[in-house]
């Protein structure tokens, strides 16, 4: 019944597409699995990409290690990881990867009188923070950044993540890079041991505790901050310079970052040399076998994210995502030349 | 003429009897298999818990127990700060949620109009009936803030006692262990009111009203009559409850603070065994999520104890009873 519906209604989309002239020849399915940071645009990617060619996309957002996991046991065309795989995992299993899209992370923050994009930070003392050893907004160290400020003199509630997330692996990575003291005594990963502070679980868990909790500061996905109307932080980048979470210092950190001495796009974009680049910038990355037992598919999968790279730059930024620069996009093309079996 | 009627009778009475004796063999097997599949699925729960946590359970052994680290990073793992939040919020929640179903359960059948007891029996057990993420929501949107508010007010007054004190002083964030042992009372309020209410009732009428007669008030017909008559069911309402409170996972994950902390204040933020796997599991791999499935299996043998706990009091008491 319900094969027989889908059927028909696959029929009919086939037949609109052909009616429209700009139909593939015959549908395919291909199935992902993986992170849930890429799972609002991919829904929306898939339905436009749907729309234009009949190949639908389906893609289940069950966090990065079950996309790994899948991935690894071939039940899916692609996987998604906000953490990217190492060198020997990749060649084990025969796998590729590649980014699909830009996120920036933000310091959010709960100060009563201090307006969103009025508080700079700069990671050492963010790491200090969050280390707990500044406990306290009226902190010397944060007067020093923000002179002109008044900053009330009450403890600072830490927000964090309480689920694995590749959020918090992004933002403890940034802190280990900035922090030595961070790296040794607590380091990086999608959960870590944190010394001081609550956990939300989800972007909207921590959104939701900063909202409430007076003097908090947390850390979100750049489109929960701006929807929540949350205060967020500017920081100070490694070029020295206090930049704004926006999309052109997302993107100038995805540019900036060392991509041509990556192999295989195994580079976290934190902390990111560029003038103008956010320090916290995150991206996912897409997970896919080189020499797949479903070649046809997996020729869909890449024509998918190709479309993601062009035409999907507007649904993107609707979401508050940022879509891969074009000299990015580039060397991902020469990639899939290079590595992928066509 | 050869045959008699009567044997005819018997033997077609022989078979339909054996004919019975065989359905009946057959039910027998039918409900033994019923029971043995809970049995199994238990004993399969169990094991495989204990399976998927071997490499932590025995790899780590007694350091898994007696740690409080949860370090990801290092793949150092320490059960004991969600034991510990685990067992503190239902003991809050217990505190409050007994003597709250205690009271409305007497007042149900001894003191309400009659015109009453149902239109009340009837939203607390609508009580019963509301998903867990419901109360989550609740109590994250609008709980924590109204306790954000009274929390310095418990740290002025409560914090003040010496020794209890300890417990109310902390950060006044509104989430925490008090706020989910609160929480996780409204939740288990009204399994352990049900039972109350039902056993209440099965008190003979004779026994109050002799002891009315004696010159009783009421509470003493309560405490004399009732609660003896009814005890060991009342018990086990409360475990009942504490059941559910142990394993309660989202609206605790909402309320909890999810921070791997062993504290003296009930203020304070914290974690449970339920609530970290929740939280946790989907991002986890290797050493990390044996970990989880190991707190799993705690769970199973913390739930169990408790279990043993309330058979071994209910035995006291019968042996007290019958002495």
């Amino acid at each position: 019944m319900t094969t027989m519906h889908r059927n028909k209604l696959r029929l009919l989309a086939l037949a609109t597409s052909l009616a429209l002239g700009i139909g593939a020849a015959h549908a395919t399915d291909i199935t992902g699995a993986g992170s849930s940071f890429v799972y609002p645009v991919i829904s929306k990617w898939s339905a436009a990409y749907a729309e234009k060619t009949g190949n639908r996309v389906n893609y289940q957002s069950i966090g990065s290690g079950g996309g790994i996991a899948q991935i690894k046991a071939g039940t899916v065309d692609f996987g998604a990881s906000d953490m990217p795989l190492d060198e020997a995992t990749l060649a084990k299993f025969g796998l590729g990867q590649f980014p699909d899209v830009i996120g920036g992370i933000v310091p959010a923050y709960n100060v009563a009188g201090i307006a969103p994009g009025k508080l700079v930070l700069d990671g050492q003392v963010l790491a200090k923070i969050f280390l707990g050893q500044i406990s306290n907004w009226s902190d010397p160290a944060i007067a020093a950044l923000n002179p002109g400020l008044a900053l009330p003199s009450t403890k600072i509630t830490v927000v964090h993540r309480s689920d694995g997330s590749g959020t918090t692996f992004n933002f403890s990575d940034y802190l280990s890079k900035v922090s030595p003291e961070w790296k040794t005594k607590v380091g990086e990963g999608t959960a870590v041991n944190w010394p001081t502070g609550i956990g939300g679980k989800g972007n909207e868990g921590v959104s939701a505790y900063v909202k409430q909790i007076p003097n908090s500061i947390g850390y979100v996905e750049y489109a929960y901050a701006v929807q929540n109307k949350l205060g967020y932080a500017r920081m100070k980048n490694a070029a020295g310079k206090v930049v704004n979470p926006e999309t052109a210092s997302f993107q100038a950190a995805a540019a900036t970052a060392d991509w041509s001495h990556a192999k295989n796009f195994n580079l976290l974009m934190t902390n990111a040399p560029g003038a103008d680049a956010w320090p916290i910038t995150a991206t996912s990355w897409v997970i896919m076998y080189k020499q797949p037992k479903n070649a046809a598919n997996s020729k869909v999968a890449l024509d998918f994210f190709r479309y993601a790279y062009s035409d999907g730059k507007s649904a993107a930024t609707a979401l508050d995502y940022v879509p891969l620069p074009a000299s990015l996009v580039n060397q991902i093309e020469g990639y899939w030349k290079a590595e992928f079996k066509r | 003429m050869s045959s008699n009627p009567a044997i005819i009778e018997t033997s077609r009475i022989d078979r339909r009897s054996s004919a019975d004796a065989r359905h009946d063999a057959w039910f027998r097997r039918l409900l033994k298999a019923c029971a043995l599949l809970v049995l199994a699925a238990l004993l399969g729960a169990a094991l495989s818990t204990l399976w998927g946590g071997r490499e932590v359970l025995f790899g780590q052994g007694l350091h898994f127990l007696t740690s409080d680290a949860w370090n990801p990073v290092t793949d150092d793992y320490g059960a004991l700060a969600p034991i510990f939040g685990t067992l503190v919020t239902s003991v809050v929640a217990l505190v409050i949620a007994v003597p709250l179903s205690f009271g409305i359960a007497l007042f149900l059948t001894e003191i309400a109009p009659t015109w009453l007891r149902g239109p009340v029996a009837t939203a607390i057990e609508l009580l019963a009936s509301i998903p867990s993420i419901i109360y989550g929501m609740w109590g994250l949107f609008v709980f924590v803030p109204f306790m954000a508010r009274i929390e310095p007010g418990l740290s002025a007054t409560l914090g003040r006692i010496p020794l209890l004190g300890k417990l109310f002083d902390g950060p006044p964030i509104g989430l925490g262990l008090l706020t989910a042992g609160i929480v996780l009372a409204v939740m288990i309020l009204p399994f352990i009111c049900s039972v109350m209410r039902e056993v209440f009732q099965t008190v003979p009428n004779r026994l109050k009203e002799s002891s009315y007669a004696l010159g009783s008030t009421t509470w003493e017909v309560v405490w004399d009559i009732v609660l003896p008559y009814t005890r060991s069911a009342v018990i086990g309402g409360i475990f009942l409850g504490l059941g559910r409170a142990l394993g309660e996972t989202m609206a605790v994950t909402f309320v909890l603070g999810n921070a791997y902390n062993i504290t003296s204040s009930l203020l304070m933020p914290g974690t449970s065994i339920s609530s970290s796997i929740a939280n946790e599991f989907n991002e986890a791999v290797g050493t990390h999520r044996s970990a989880l499935i190991a707190l799993g299996f705690l769970l199973f043998v913390v739930t169990f104890v408790v279990l043993l706990i309330s058979r071994l009091m209910l035995r006291q008491l019968a042996r007290r009873e019958g002495a």
